[in-house]
């Protein structure tokens, strides 16, 4: 017998969630905010971030409601993704509120400790990240720190929007997830390709930790969960850039024309189109099978094997068919191909996915 | 309105008062043949016109022709109940031009007695239909088309030459656009008709492929005389009929739900998994790019199917024709590759009649020579991208310097 096929479509109380969630954006994360923003010295836009986490509650969406969030979905906190990446926004929703939220979730039984913290990032008093770095695979081994009797050593890089985590989850030598609080460690900023998702240097010297359970299980399941909605993201970072490019060539003229008349621009884009539209697919499916339990390894492999070259190519596309205005700092299309560039190898690369699907589906290698 | 309770009430007073005969059990291969099981029940295609006069064919067709003004998404319920009690379907693979295409344009166009006469022999198969729309000099550009039908007292004389006719030498009958008026641009003077493959004008000759058979033929139209009463639409609006059918056509793609490595990557996998002493490098990573491909391509066609039984039909359908035949042609590409010295070997060059294109049944060679026709027939890859562009992105069209000269004037 045949899988069930999981639902597919948006539900209407998703497509309110998404109409919020844009409407926000709208108001308070425009391309030249977030161009002023990143060179500051707070590239991450937390006022944006209170609202959307705490004004919204979306923070808490993936934990149970008896253990302080809002007892949602992956499908949800997929839409929520779809916006940001739309907005390219520099808030550490995937960061915080999915992976350290889920790394938290694995640890179950949990510690007072544990759903301590888990609280926390749910209703968003503190902004936690995973100490693993933002290109490390689902299956793929990861740095860790040394621990000796609960205090922590060692430097961990690349680590995604740690400069604006309040605790940290780390992983250490021993085998267990440690609880850092941010003031304990030193976080440095390493220059990064996106600047709206940067990452930073976490160096432990002699930090204490709280245990909160095994780390192996932990930064599994919060890799695939962050590699399976990361391909939500992608996809509206891929919508924003079609979006846009469409738009555009319908207004330039070149040759006494609109640009986007010409038929070698309208195969391109149509391409694209449709490779966004086998993306929403892939990326739905991840969700669902992410938030039903079934299939979620192939279903996450899958997106990511996908996912990576629609969003990169969506936005080398976007800058090529902007032309002259396209290579500028001031038209934000540099900030979508730095995040979508980036996005291609966080959590994992298509071909680090494809490599994981070869076992999942009986495919091996020679 | 009829709802689901309702359409299962009816299709199962339907399945108790006309029992289909189930299909026999295959031959026992050992012990000796014992007596034939005796089935009592009805003949399939008794069944299948009791079916239609019980308004269960396809319920969203009116009262009377087939159906009973349902929504169409309710059409899954009748199917699964039939299914289950293992009625016999009117095969509609095989007929499928008459149902996916005549049978609409029919519906929306025709006369009441037309719709009477063709409907319910096109749905049980009684009757097959073909299509004598492309030319050889009108293809993509199918407006073009220089069939010329005369009008004659009540009758009108056709002469032309169409091609690319897929079951025409099974067909009792063929929807046909033909010029009726060469003085006036080529979209305007066009008109529509039904026409009957029995008439002695009609000559159908096979068109052999590069794959060896002859699916398709040529069918040369000499004196042909159509009654008027066989005209669907007015005279002169033959282009908008025409478009109904096609886009009936599209509509007709991506409905059906596959089954992960349903379609050609499943035999690719499979040899894949069968002979280890093929693989290479190069080979596997091609091989999981494309997997992942058809993978996600098979999603968006579920996506799709789920979105039309919800009543909302998405854009997805438009772009599901083009993904898939640039991955067939790129699989099946691989899989001859991956098969070594037996890549260079074809299963059969004999010149062959299929009533249906069948992909699985045959060898890898046949796959990759027939899968090129996939971004050709329907509408080439290379004008669905425009219809996407157009229609879906609502880019501009390029300018055109056909639109208002009259037919006869352009350069042929």
């Amino acid at each position: 017998m045949e899988d069930p096929q999981p639902d597919l479509l948006y539900s209407e109380e998703e497509e309110a969630l998404r109409a919020a969630v844009r409407d926000l954006l709208t108001d308070h994360c425009d391309a030249a905010g977030v161009i002023s923003r990143i060179e500051s010295d707070t590239p991450h836009d937390l006022a944006l971030w209170k609202s959307l986490a705490d004004g919204m509650g979306l923070a808490g969406l993936l934990v149970p409601e008896d253990r302080g969030g809002q007892g949602a979905t992956h499908r949800e906190a997929a839409v929520v993704l779809e916006e940001l990446g739309r907005a390219v926004a520099p808030v550490p929703y995937l960061s915080s509120a999915v992976v350290a939220t889920e790394a938290l979730l694995a640890c179950a039984d949990g510690s007072a400790d544990g759903e301590d913290v888990l609280a926390s990032l749910a209703s968003a008093r503190r902004i936690g990240v995973l100490a693993v770095g933002l290109h490390t695979a689902p299956g793929a081994s990861f740095a860790t720190a040394r621990a000796v009797d609960g205090v922590l050593h060692g430097e961990l890089t690349g680590i995604a929007d740690a400069a604006a985590a309040d605790v940290l989850l780390v992983p250490a030598d021993d085998g267990g997830l440690y609880a850092v609080e941010a003031d304990a460690v030193t976080v440095t900023g390493q220059t990064s390709l996106d600047l709206t998702r940067p990452v930073a240097t976490v160096v432990l010297d002699g930090a204490r930790g709280r245990r909160l359970g095994d780390a192996e299980p932990a930064v599994r399941r919060a890799l695939r969960a962050g590699a399976g909605l990361l391909a939500s993201e992608q996809l509206g970072l891929a919508e924003w850039a079609l979006t846009e490019t469409v738009r555009y060539l319908k207004d330039r003229r070149q040759f006494n024309r609109p640009v986007g008349g010409f038929q070698a621009l309208k195969h391109r884009l149509a391409q694209l189109w449709l490779e966004v539209v086998n993306l929403r697919a892939a990326a739905r499916n991840a969700a669902a099978a992410l938030s039903a339990g079934r299939d979620a390894d192939v279903a996450v492999a899958v997106a990511q094997a996908y996912a990576g070259q629609v969003a990169v190519h969506a936005a080398e596309e976007a800058l090529q068919l902007h032309a002259g205005i396209g290579m500028t700092w001031e038209h934000p299309v540099h900030l979508y191909l730095k995040r979508a560039k980036a996005d291609s190898l966080a959590y994992g690369t298509a071909g680090a996915h494809r490599e994981a699907l070869a076992e999942l589906v009986d495919l091996r290698a020679p | 309105m009829i709802d689901a309770t309702e359409l299962r009430r009816r299709t199962r007073e339907l399945l108790a008062v006309q029992p289909p005969t189930r299909l026999p059990p295959p031959p026992s291969t050992e012990g000796p043949a014992g007596p034939p099981p005796s089935f009592a029940g009805t003949d399939r295609l008794d069944f299948l016109r009791a079916r239609f006069d019980a308004g269960l064919a396809w319920v969203h067709y009116p009262e009377g022709l087939g159906g009973l003004g349902a929504p169409r998404s309710l059409q899954a319920v009748v199917d699964a109940e039939l299914e289950a009690a293992g009625a016999p379907d009117n095969d509609p693979r095989r007929i499928g031009i008459g149902l996916g295409m005549a049978a609409p344009t029919i519906l929306q166009y025709g006369t009441e007695e037309q719709k009477r006469r063709f409907l319910r022999p096109l749905w049980t198969g009684e009757e097959v239909w073909c299509q004598l729309f492309s030319e050889p000099g009108a293809g993509s550009d199918l407006a073009a088309l220089g069939t010329r039908a005369v009008r004659e007292g009540e009758d009108w004389v056709v002469d032309g030459q169409k091609v690319w006719t897929s079951s025409a030498h099974l067909a009792r009958w063929a929807i046909l656009i033909a010029r009726t008026d060469p003085e006036v641009p080529k979209h305007q003077g066009i008109t529509y008709f039904v026409c009957d493959m029995t008439d002695p004008g009609v000559e159908v000759r096979p068109l052999r492929q590069i794959t060896g058979e002859a699916e398709f033929n040529e069918v040369f139209l000499t004196g042909v005389r159509i009654p008027d009463s066989h005209r669907l639409g007015e005279v002169g609006d033959g282009w908008r009929v025409a478009q109904t059918t096609l886009n009936n056509e599209r509509v007709a793609i991506g409905g059906t739900r596959l089954p992960r490595e349903g379609g050609m990557i499943g035999p690719v996998a499979k040899a894949w998994r069968e002979h280890p002493e093929l693989r290479t490098h190069d080979l596997h990573q091609r091989l999981l790019g494309l997997w992942v491909e058809a993978e996600v391509a098979r999603l968006t066609g579920e996506r799709l199917r789920q979105r039309l039984a919800v009543g909302q039909p998405g854009p997805e359908g438009a772009g599901m024709k083009l993904g898939f035949a640039r991955l067939n042609q790129q699989i099946s590409g691989l899989e001859v590759e991956l098969l070594g010295a037996d890549g260079l070997l074809y299963d059969d060059w004999t010149m062959r009649r299929p009533e249906l294109v069948d992909f699985t049944g045959r060898d890898a060679g046949y796959r990759y020579l027939r899968s090129k026709g996939n971004s050709i027939e329907g509408g080439t890859s290379e004008v669905l991208l425009n219809i996407v562009a157009e229609r879906v992105l609502g880019l501009p069209s390029e300018p055109r310097t056909d639109k208002d000269v009259a037919w006869k004037d352009l350069a042929r």
